[in-house]
């Protein structure tokens, strides 16, 4: 315990010493406050356009924007920074393979699942955290232009993409016990996105894929029932697990 | 008693052989002098030791315990300093040297004393900033206090030394054998005049093997007889000197050099000056150097594969 304690906070004071914090800090509110202004500022963009579309015969009627044109950007604007949360995490390990760093934590005695233990859980804490503060900001910001009660689920959906992005966490750390260069374990990781989606194209698995989880806005608006959801995320939560599980059984035995 | 044993230890990395059929052994409360090319094999057969490769052949004792790759229980006995130590750049020496005790589960209270002795041993108590704008030298001072940090047993050393400038080999070489006493060392390097300055025991590591080994007096026995050096105070001097005592050539500037003489031939010598009156200015029995025994191991190695 002492060990995962002590290892934790020093990936936090890496965290915090080296800037990214405060990048993912920045990036979090910012993203959270653009999604209801996007929305709240459609309506003045579309007029300052509507005098030149209306010279080449487009019409421009009136947009009427709510809860939902809040809602829906925040889901398009989610996967984006996703991406950026792993391309900063993505050397979390890599890098300290290729300074040598572990070599003086391991012959002290350090307990190699500890270390995977210890960097998966400050990952998902930062992502826990940056992304329900995301998606509070965009809440509060919602309510108070509009009215979330127009929608039938919104933390549901929510709680969808979040877990898409656990289980991607778990892909970078299972790539980088593997790979010994973080552009090899983004590389892969793309890889394996790719894989996935394409897999998800089929019906018989689509409901069993995580990416399932990224097509959870009808939740929204209740066309469709979080049960249909239930299998992404009971498959994503047991990928999840057998990517930790094989992180540890992959790091304990790659040679440092 | 044999605080490390290393019994027919081989390695390859894909087709090449690095060590083969390694033996060697070294006792509590020396220094030993792991020596060899760079390549030779000293790293690999470290990091063996620390249970951080995997040996393809062969046993590895630290303290009658048998080393295990992976999670080694035994690493907690033993001491690393690795060639180029890399350490959390954004944390200050102190932050490191605590985060070292807590992996070694060390209670923290004596890992914060323990750490401030050491910080103060290798001369880096007032260096209170972050490691990220610390010199080579200070990085290698900082590497032996987090390696005797958990009071190891058995402290290795990859070659500790030899990225360093003269000032800072020095540094490095007293604290090492002002630790002797506490802990045991094995130490590689290719720097022969840091060998000889601390080591109590070598061995010569080349093409995988041990080609020699034993205690530095041993080593220097190996050759037998050692050289001999007149410098008269005029050139003509040495030539009339050969006359009476042949078998020395002339090196120039005055100066006689006589191969493979004993203490007596020496004194003979000293005899025949006293004899005739004359001053010298320098007459010395040369040491055997190590790098000629080192090159020898070499060329002869070379020289060996070249016929086999």
């Amino acid at each position: 315990m002492k060990q995962l304690r002590a290892f934790m906070n020093k990936e936090f004071m890496e965290c915090i010493r080296s800037g990214k914090m405060l990048i993912l800090l920045i990036l979090f509110v910012l993203f959270g406050m653009m999604n209801p202004a996007i929305a709240k500022l459609t309506p003045w963009m579309m007029e300052m356009m509507s005098d030149r579309m209306g010279s080449t015969g487009l019409a421009v009627t009136a947009v009427e924007v709510n809860a939902l044109t809040s809602w829906t950007q925040f889901y398009k604007n989610i996967p984006l920074l996703l991406i950026i949360f792993l391309l900063l995490f993505s050397g979390i390990l890599t890098t300290e393979y290729q300074k040598g760093t572990l070599i003086n934590m391991i012959t002290k005695g350090m307990k190699r699942w500890k270390i995977i233990a210890s960097k998966e859980m400050v990952m998902l804490l930062c992502w826990t955290a940056g992304y329900w503060l995301c998606y509070g900001i965009t809440y509060g910001y919602t309510d108070f232009f509009w009215d979330n009660s127009v929608l039938t689920k919104i933390w549901f959906p929510a709680l969808c993409l979040y877990l898409l992005g656990v289980w991607l966490i778990t892909v970078i750390l299972l790539l980088s016990t593997i790979f010994r260069s973080s552009s090899s374990v983004l590389v892969m990781a793309l890889g394996i996105f790719a894989v996935v989606y394409l897999l998800g194209l089929l019906p018989a698995l689509s409901s069993y894929m995580p990416v399932r989880l990224m097509e959870s806005t009808g939740l929204l608006t209740g066309i469709e029932g979080a049960d249909q959801y239930l299998t992404a995320i009971i498959a994503v939560l047991l990928l999840s697990l057998g990517n930790t599980v094989a992180s540890i059984i992959c790091f304990n035995r790659s040679e440092i | 008693m044999e605080l490390l044993k290393l019994s027919h230890v081989s390695k390859a990395f894909g087709k090449n052989k690095v060590l083969e059929d390694l033996s060697f052994s070294v006792t509590e409360h020396s220094v030993f002098g792991f020596i060899g090319r760079n390549g030779a094999g000293k790293t690999t057969a470290m990091k063996m030791i620390l249970g951080l490769l995997r040996p393809d052949q062969g046993e590895i004792l630290v303290n009658g315990q048998r080393t295990e790759f992976g999670q080694n229980r035994i690493s907690q006995s033993i001491g690393y300093l690795p060639d180029v130590p890399e350490f959390y750049d954004y944390m200050t020496p102190m932050e490191y040297l605590l985060l070292c005790g807590a992996c070694a589960g060390v209670p923290k209270e004596e890992s914060r004393i323990r750490a401030k002795q050491l910080l103060e041993l290798v001369g880096l108590a007032e260096a209170d900033k972050r490691i990220h704008g610390f010199s080579r030298g200070m990085k290698q001072r900082l590497g032996i206090a987090q390696a005797l940090l958990n009071r190891p047993r058995l402290l290795i050393c990859d070659e500790p030394t030899s990225a360093l400038d003269p000032a800072g080999r020095k540094e490095i070489l007293d604290i090492l054998s002002s630790v002797r006493t506490e802990t045991t060392v094995l130490f590689s390097t290719h720097i022969l005049s840091d060998v000889e300055r601390i080591c109590d025991k070598i061995a010569f590591l080349h093409n995988g093997r041990i080609a020699l080994g034993g205690t530095l007096e041993e080593m220097k026995n190996v050759r037998k007889g050692n050289g001999l050096e007149i410098e008269f105070l005029k050139p003509e001097e040495a030539e009339q000197f050969l006359t009476w005592y042949p078998g020395g050539t002339c090196v120039g500037g005055g100066k006689l050099l006589f191969e493979q003489k004993t203490e007596k031939d020496m004194a003979e010598m000293m005899q025949i000056l006293w004899n005739n009156q004359w001053l010298v200015r320098k007459i010395e029995l040369l040491e055997p150097a190590l790098e000629d025994l080192f090159m020898e191991v070499v060329d002869h190695e070379a020289a060996k594969s070249i016929y086999e």
